[in-house]
């Protein structure tokens, strides 16, 4: 059995933690058990089915720790693990970084396991993937594809009584789509909890169009364009800033969030007043865990609000040096937007172009938080508030940050997965003025 | 939420560090248990034999078995303390099958007869779901059986028998050179990985393997407080298929020059004061301005270029159409091989896949579909000539076996098929990197990899590196910051102009090669000599916020 209920989880810990001598211990269980279905070519390619349960203790005797973990649940083994940790945290170095463990808190339940994406099989993901091939074979298209889902589940009880429990599902899935000659491509990403939410049909039928629709690109110019970002496009171009969000390296003088001469941009105008960038773990589009591994309920907590930085991480070692309340890093992230839609934001563009996609985002220089990568799988020229026709893919250089001041509009936000981490985000598709693109791409 | 995104999270917070994601996925274990082999090798069979029986009893016409166990260790430093030591093991059971002419996979870490014989059914499950709707018919090109058979890296020194605390020691040390030499700040890290499999097979082969790699690593920061500008320079070590051996220099391993760069053996002492040096120095270089130089790339540098830009688009699968949905295709077809005249580089171009090279990250005795490994040309004298292949592959190209470069990062994850080193073969003709740079009018000498980026069919990329110098009339007059450079990956092979012999031959490469849905990392090596490009786009990367 992989997925264990709060109250089994809690049962096994208790008698975990029964065994330690240790001046503060913490148990932790995990599971998960996820599948997953692969094609391309319009047949399936692989397949599979894992799971796996695994118990961590960490003990600590001053401010020396060590971790054992174990994958077998008998008394003995149990104790063993116990003792072993104890072992370690003897022999381990003095870390002078370490904090007391948290004391009992409450954590609110969190909303994000949903029992029939747990009870999926090979056949219904198997049902799943042919609805997407028949529409691939309908257009006279292929379609390369991806569908996994997991459950998992995650327990952590310690010395001082700090119980914490949470299990979520997920599923996610990916499907591109091209024509035979390889001049057209597209595509469509979905990540839910719920698999009630999932339409293989209907996310297909958009990576086809998409394939169709960029059939005969011609190539522009590189330089700088207004762009409209679709949702999948924009949580990409900002996932390497969403994790950057950390007051530690801001004040060490090593982030995009440091101060020339000191200190971090808290408080300071960073972006555009369009820009709010907040997390909530009950917001129930994107539900994600109530509590951080450092003991701390997660609530509704506000990073970037209107274009100010209003919040940054801080560990509650970083936080007891700085005087300030620690700030956990967040389960979740969602980003504002209005009532627009992608094609209400297409209509007010005069000149521009439509980015269905970005691909390989690489840090440049993370002073700036200067990014590169590609457009792929869909980029469109607009004039006159229509798309007139598919351009060649480009390379851009830009920052989010920089993108960010350069906001001409924001659309309504959607649930997107990032294409390189696989987590959801909520964020809208974003209108953005004097996009750098540098350089032209063959690819399709 | 899952302890191993917990665990991801944190290693973001290493900046340059951030441990591979996969190495994460094992459960930690003591130091002590590093040093076993695990289970006795008649018993592995015997559990083998279990998956081959209960598939085939359930209809199965093909079965393969994995038992995995995956020993890592970090130890991972920063300035004057310790971050974490971690000894992690993760130990369990592939099987894949052929049932209905379909693949199916499962794997269990119930390591158990009956845990086993669940498995191998769920696996043949997978398979018949497949085969309920339409699935590839598999084609599996004969391989022998090699019976009883082992194979192992050849070490010096197994980097988990030395203790946490000499290692810990080496890089506090490293650390202290560099806070003392004006360092802002440090981290430092040992990584040591050790795969022990046993593969098993219906065609006959029970192979036991054990494979060895290390990375000692470091990242040196240097801060401007007045301006607050930062820069860093990353150690110009390798991850290696070797021991710990690797961590003891040796004078005759070196290569002298601007700074000492590393064949077989690293010198992490020596290279910490360089890069503290070379920090100061790329803080105070002016900037780059953008336009054509020739390149001269160290390997240290262009063991990624040749990565991403030749042994990325000379995967079969990619070639295919089967990597569409997560990394692309290639602009390297089927009709470009058939025709033996496609110019992908320019005459003195010349390069090799590999599964042999000693003290590389892919050199194993057999892949992970049981066939024995080998070395095969890709592109002959500009030509491109070859692609990489498995079984289920190999009829595709003609071959009457497979190329052996199939892998899986666990126990846990499917095979398919990964890069083999993918080399670029030193110039026949005597000729150092003065000799190089000598002929050089307007260009910039790279040592280091930095950023990179590469799109879906590998046409157009964009590299950095770690340090840049001006090369102006035959000599190297300082250093520049802010450089990278943009190119399409033919234009930029047919522009190679000189290779360096054999004596500056050395191996780059990478931990975290990733690949495939779900992704896995695989380890593989390049080797090249120092190799000069003519006239490629520079761009300039300074921004301000």
């Amino acid at each position: 059995m992989a997925i264990y209920s709060k109250e089994e989880a809690q049962k096994l810990l208790k008698k975990v933690l029964a065994y330690s001598k240790a001046d503060e211990c913490e148990v932790s269980l995990s599971g998960d058990a996820s599948g997953n279905i692969r094609y391309a070519l319009n047949a399936v390619s692989t397949a599979g089915d894992i799971s796996t349960l695994s118990l961590a203790v960490s003990s600590t005797y001053g401010k020396k720790s060590g971790t054992a973990t174990i994958n077998e649940f008998d008394d003995a083994s149990l104790e063993k693990v116990v003792r072993r940790s104890e072992e370690l945290a003897q022999l381990a170095p003095e870390n002078p970084e370490y904090m007391p463990l948290p004391g009992p808190q409450e954590f609110k339940d969190a909303i994000t396991y949903v029992p029939a994406t747990a009870a999926m099989t090979p056949d219904t993901r198997a049902v799943a993937v042919a609805t997407s091939i028949k529409v691939a074979e309908d257009a006279k298209l292929e379609a390369a594809g991806f569908l996994e889902n997991s459950t998992s589940f995650y327990a952590i009880l310690n010395s001082k009584g700090m119980f914490a429990y949470n299990t979520d599902t997920n599923v996610n899935f990916t499907i591109t789509m091209r024509n035979a000659q390889g001049t057209g491509s597209g595509y469509a990403a979905r990540g839910y909890n719920d698999i009630g939410k999932l339409d293989t049909y209907s996310a297909t039928k958009i990576a086809a169009q998409k394939a169709t629709g960029s059939v005969d690109a011609k190539a522009l110019e590189p330089g700088k364009y207004t762009v409209i970002l679709e949702p999948v496009a924009a949580t990409y171009m900002m996932e390497n800033m969403f994790r950057s969000l950390d007051a530690r390296s801001a004040d060490e003088g090593r982030s995009f969030m440091s101060k020339p001469g000191g200190g971090n941009r808290i408080v300071d105008r960073l972006m555009d007043e369009k820009v709010t960038i907040y997390s909530d773990p009950f917001h129930p589009e994107l539900p994600a865990a109530t509590w951080s591994r450092d003991g701390i309920p997660l609530e509704k907590m506000n990073w970037i609000e209107k274009g100010v930085v209003k919040n940054l991480s801080y560990s509650r070692f970083w936080a007891q040096k700085k005087n300030v309340q620690p700030v956990p890093f967040p389960s979740n992230i969602i980003m504002e937007g209005g009532d627009a839609s992608l094609e209400d934001l297409i209509k007010s563009t005069e000149k521009g172009i439509l980015v269905s996609r970005l691909w390989y985002i690489r840090m440049v220089d993370p002073q700036t938080l200067l990014l590169t990568g590609l457009t792929r799988d869909g980029t469109f020229y607009i004039e006159n508030g229509q798309i007139k026709f598919p351009v060649k893919n480009f390379r851009f250089n830009e920052s989010p940050v920089i993108m960010l001041n350069n906001v001409e509009a924001l659309g309504k936000p959607e649930r997107s997965i990032s294409v390189e981490s696989y987590r959801s985000y909520l964020v809208p598709p974003m209108k953005i003025r004097d996009f750098t693109f540098t350089s032209l791409s063959d690819a399709v | 939420m899952k302890r191993k995104e917990f665990l991801q999270l944190s290693a973001l917070n290493l900046g340059a560090l951030a441990i591979p994601k996969f190495m994460l996925a094992g459960r930690e274990i003591d130091e002590s248990a590093l040093l076993n082999d695990g289970i006795d090798v008649k018993i592995k069979k015997e559990l083998a034999d279990v998956a081959l029986n209960a598939a085939k009893a359930k209809g199965a016409t093909y079965t393969d078995v994995r038992i995995g166990r995956y020993l890592n260790q970090f130890v991972i430093t920063r300035d004057k303390r310790v971050q974490n030591v971690a000894n992690t093991e993760s130990f369990g059971v592939g099987i894949r099958v052929i049932s209905n002419g379909c693949w199916g996979f499962a794997a269990t870490n119930e390591v158990t007869k009956e845990g086993i014989s669940k498995c191998a059914e769920r696996a043949v499950a997978v398979a018949n779901a497949n085969a309920k709707i339409k699935a590839n018919t598999v084609k599996l090109v004969p391989q022998k059986g090699y019976g009883q058979v082992s194979w192992k890296t050849p070490i010096e020194t197994n980097a988990f028998a030395v203790p946490v605390k000499d290692k810990v020691d080496l890089l506090l040390k490293v650390n202290d050179l560099a806070v003392s030499g004006g360092a802002s700040f440090i981290n430092a890290a040992i990584l040591a990985v050790n795969e022990q499999k046993y593969f098993a097979s219906t065609d006959g082969s029970y192979i036991d393997q054990d494979i060895h790699r290390i990375y000692p690593t470091f990242t040196v920061t240097g801060i401007d407080k007045a301006s607050g500008k930062f820069t860093t320079r990353a150690s110009f070590s390798s991850p290696v298929g070797m021991g710990y051996e690797y961590l003891n220099p040796k004078e005759d391993e070196k290569v002298k020059g601007i700074v000492t760069r590393y064949k077989d053996r690293y010198d992490i002492l020596e290279d910490v004061k360089a890069a503290t040096e070379d920090v100061k120095q790329k803080l105070a270089a002016p900037s780059v301005e953008p336009g054509k130089y020739d390149l001269v790339l160290d390997p240290s540098h262009l063991w990624l270029t040749i990565h991403e830009s030749v042994a990325h688009p000379t995967e079969l699968d990619r070639v295919l159409g089967y990597e569409a949905n997560y990394a692309g295709t290639s602009f390297l077809t089927m009709e470009k091989l058939k025709s033996g005249n496609f110019k992908f580089g320019s005459d003195i171009v010349n390069i090799v896949a590999d599964k042999l090279q000693k003290g590389s990250l892919g050199a194993v005795g057999y892949d992970d579909e049981g066939v024995g490994t080998k070395q095969w040309d890709i592109i002959k004298e500009g030509k491109l000539v070859n692609f990489q292949a498995i079984r289920d592959q190999a009829h595709i190209l003609g071959l009457k076996e497979s190329q052996g470069c199939c892998y899986a990062q666990s126990w846990s994850d499917v095979q398919f098929q990964r890069m083999p080193n993918i080399s670029l073969m030193p110039g026949k003709e005597k000729k150092s990197v003065d000799d190089i740079i000598k002929n050089v009018e307007k260009g910039i000498y790279i040592i280091g990899n930095g950023s990179f980026s590469i799109d879906q069919q590998r046409y157009n990329f964009q590299f950095g590196g770690q340090t840049f110098y001006e090369i102006k009339n035959g000599k190297i007059t300082g250093m520049l910051k802010d450089v990278a450079y943009q190119a399409n990956t033919q234009e930029f092979w047919n522009s190679c102009s000189a290779i360096a012999d054999k004596s500056d031959y050395r191996l780059g490469g990478a931990f975290n090669d990733g690949k495939g849905q779900p992704g896995q990392s695989n380890a593989v090596s390049h080797g090249c000599a120092t190799t000069r490009f003519n006239g490629v786009n520079v761009i300039n990367t300074a921004r301000k916020i």
